[in-house]
């Protein structure tokens, strides 16, 4: 894993965030590196989806900075602000998608604001999102409210990558989706990270979605923060950490991690015929 | 590097080899398209599609690599792709492995066709009297709840309904006081400048009464209430079955009518004839201190001029439509909180829904009271 000083692509220092007098962070650090996929892990009410929002620029802290891709967020101005957007994408909880138009027309909201281009060109690119999050081709002309759960946060998730982000936030992106969806889900944005290059922040409570696809996690415990790799949580003598990661569903989700994965039924297809090297 | 894609000339005669170089980025993708699309394509050729040239590439490129391979396979090539590097064969491969199908149509919204605006005003017709239907079931069902509860009276929940009763009527009275004084001086004020020119301006007071008595203080009253209130109704008991809240009362052997509906509904109509009365004296005030101002008549001489131009029936002409404009406004507003599907959109859109459907009814009773009363000779 790179760990050089360089790749840092999210910075956040001393960040303190208050509601009225109840404080939620006091003082949090996180770094992010490129490429890696960082799970937020917390009980209720710690603030991992504020945290992800303070990231993202929608909470302003009482205190610290939050630097993304080298853009001081906080104090960025407008333009700097519209140049930032472009280089992250951000699904939220139940996809967040503009109920007013298709799934299609929800990519190419950002298409049409950011970047512009000839009308088929756009309905190709958006096609191609679709297809990318695993949607069934008909999907794109569909609207938010005739889609299930599932296929509207493959569908929320194509939109955030319509701009082919470098980083990808997901808030809770495994919520209330049924154990298969959920798994196909975490595989998806495994696939997506590996073939898109991305970085993945994620704010989570599905112990499987660890396992399964994190790199690092870092644990939101008594306003602060710990960073590590799960072999480092496992270890951690800390009573919620240990109680979050070694309770009967932590080692559920340990065990199937480490059991040997079952034969897989038929290679997938490669590319097809063309690409070769 | 500025992005292109070029044939150029191959080792193997017969053969075409296609360079793309540069950036294949999103930013980029306007102007490929572009040339993509003004390239003369062969046929029956021998093709190799060559990435070596390639500098960065994203969804957006690795689509038009795919589109401009399948576009060439189309025409009868026989196409290799060569130099793909390491690096960029994880993105071609996820982009590659789906379909290369042309987009689907954006959805045309339907009726813009004569037949399909005929089908509309079909619809939205059934759609109106089933509703209207389904508001008087649900107004047989409050009342059959109602008359349970007046044979088990201790059934009735008192705080609920005094609660109600503070909500839309004391907590009201601020602005449906202030609308209606200032619909008095607009009143007054209108009438004085009119009546005037003939000499007859101590006939405002007339006006003034009568209009305010038999039809403003109360109609305002209504219209106001149920901009309040019943989109309140509405807004409280749509929120309560987004929740899931009505079926939690229901699985508790809570019957939600019961609950919820009997006392808005008998709370409004206690309320609204005393907001009414309260809308005519603030009215009738308002009036006053206008003709005082503007006409020089003077408070005994306005009274003594109100009491004649009013008549015995006036006052309750207006009173005795309020409970049933409460009835209105408040069936209403409730039956449309229980239409709310479990999603929080369909709150806003029947709140709306509500306000609208509770005044248009509000004014056709309105209508209809005037013609039941000029019958009545009233």
């Amino acid at each position: 894993m790179p760990s050089d000083q360089d790749d840092i692509v999210i910075r956040v220092l001393g960040v303190v965030t208050r509601f009225g007098t109840q404080t939620v962070h006091d003082g949090i650090d996180l770094a992010v590196r490129r490429g890696e996929v960082l799970g937020i892990v917390g009980g209720s009410g710690t603030g991992k989806s504020v945290l992800l929002r303070t990231i993202i620029g929608l909470q302003r802290p009482a205190a610290g900075s939050v630097e993304v891709l080298g853009h001081d967020v906080l104090r960025s101005n407008d333009a700097e602000r519209r140049e930032l957007d472009q280089h992250f994408g951000v699904l939220f909880q139940d996809g967040a998608l503009f109920s007013s138009l298709t799934v299609a027309q929800n990519i190419e909201v950002p298409l049409r604001e950011h970047c512009p281009m000839p009308e088929p060109l756009m309905d190709e690119i958006a096609a191609t999102k679709v297809g990318l999050v695993g949607l069934p081709d008909d999907a794109g002309q569909k609207f938010p409210a005739q889609l299930s759960g599932g296929m509207r946060k493959r569908a929320g998730l194509a939109r955030a990558l319509a701009l082919d982000p470098e980083i990808l936030f997901l808030d809770e992106p495994t919520a209330g989706l049924d154990p298969i969806g959920a798994a196909d889900f975490d595989k998806l944005i495994g696939d997506l990270k590996a073939g898109l290059g991305l970085t993945v922040v994620m704010a989570t409570h599905d112990l499987d979605s660890l396992f399964a696809i994190c790199d690092r996690v870092a644990v939101l415990v008594d306003k602060k923060i710990r960073v590590g790799t799960l072999a480092e949580h496992l270890r951690d003598p800390h009573p919620w950490i240990h109680a979050y990661f070694h309770g009967p569903r932590g080692r559920a989700a340990q065990a199937s991690e480490q059991l040997p994965p079952p034969a897989d039924p038929a290679p997938v297809a490669h590319v097809g015929h063309s690409v070769s090297s | 590097m500025p992005p292109s894609a070029n044939f150029v000339a191959a080792a193997d005669p017969g053969a075409l080899v296609l360079r793309v170089e540069g950036d294949w980025l999103l930013a980029t993708a306007a102007e490929l398209d572009r040339r993509l699309r003004a390239l003369d394509l062969p046929s029956g050729r021998q093709v190799t599609l060559d990435l070596a040239a390639i500098e960065r590439l994203d969804t957006a490129g690795a689509w038009l690599l795919k589109r401009t391979d399948a576009a060439l396979a189309a025409r009868g090539n026989v196409v290799a792709v060569a130099n793909v590097r390491a690096s960029l064969a994880p993105l071609l491969d996820q982009v590659w492995t789906h379909r290369a199908g042309t987009p689907l149509p954006h959805p045309v919204p339907a009726h813009h066709t004569l037949v399909g605006f005929v089908a509309r005003i079909g619809e939205v017709t059934l759609r109106l009297l089933r509703r209207a239907y389904s508001i008087l079931g649900f107004g047989g069902l409050v009342v059959v709840t109602f008359v349970e509860l007046l044979r088990h009276p201790r059934r009735l929940r008192l705080p609920a309904l005094v609660a109600q009763m503070e909500q839309v009527g004391v907590d009201a009275m601020p602005i449906v006081g202030l609308l209606s004084f200032l619909i008095g001086v607009v009143f007054a004020y209108q009438g004085a400048d009119q009546l005037r020119r003939f000499g007859a301006e101590i006939y405002t007071v007339n006006l003034l009464g009568i209009a305010i008595l038999r039809e403003l203080g109360v109609l305002l009253t209504a219209i106001i209430i149920a901009g309040r209130s019943g989109s309140a109704f509405t807004a409280q008991i749509g929120t309560m079955q987004v929740n899931e809240e009505i079926d939690a009362l229901r699985t508790l052997g809570l019957d939600p009518i019961e609950v919820l509906v009997v006392p808005r509904v008998l709370g409004l109509a206690l309320t609204l004839p005393l907001l009414a009365v309260y809308a005519d004296f603030m009215g009738l005030l308002g009036g006053c201190l206008m003709s005082w101002a503007s006409l020089g008549i003077l408070i005994p001489t306005f009274l003594e001029q109100l009491q004649s131009a009013v008549g015995q029936w006036t006052f309750w002409v207006g009173i005795i439509k309020a409970p049933f404009f409460a009835v209105v406004i408040s069936l209403v507003g409730c039956y449309e909180g229980f239409n709310v599907a479990r999603s929080a959109d369909s709150v806003g859109r029947l709140t709306t829904q509500s306000v609208v459907e509770s005044i248009f009814i509000v004014i056709v009773a309105d209508a209809a009271f005037s013609i039941l009363f000029s019958m009545l000779r009233i």
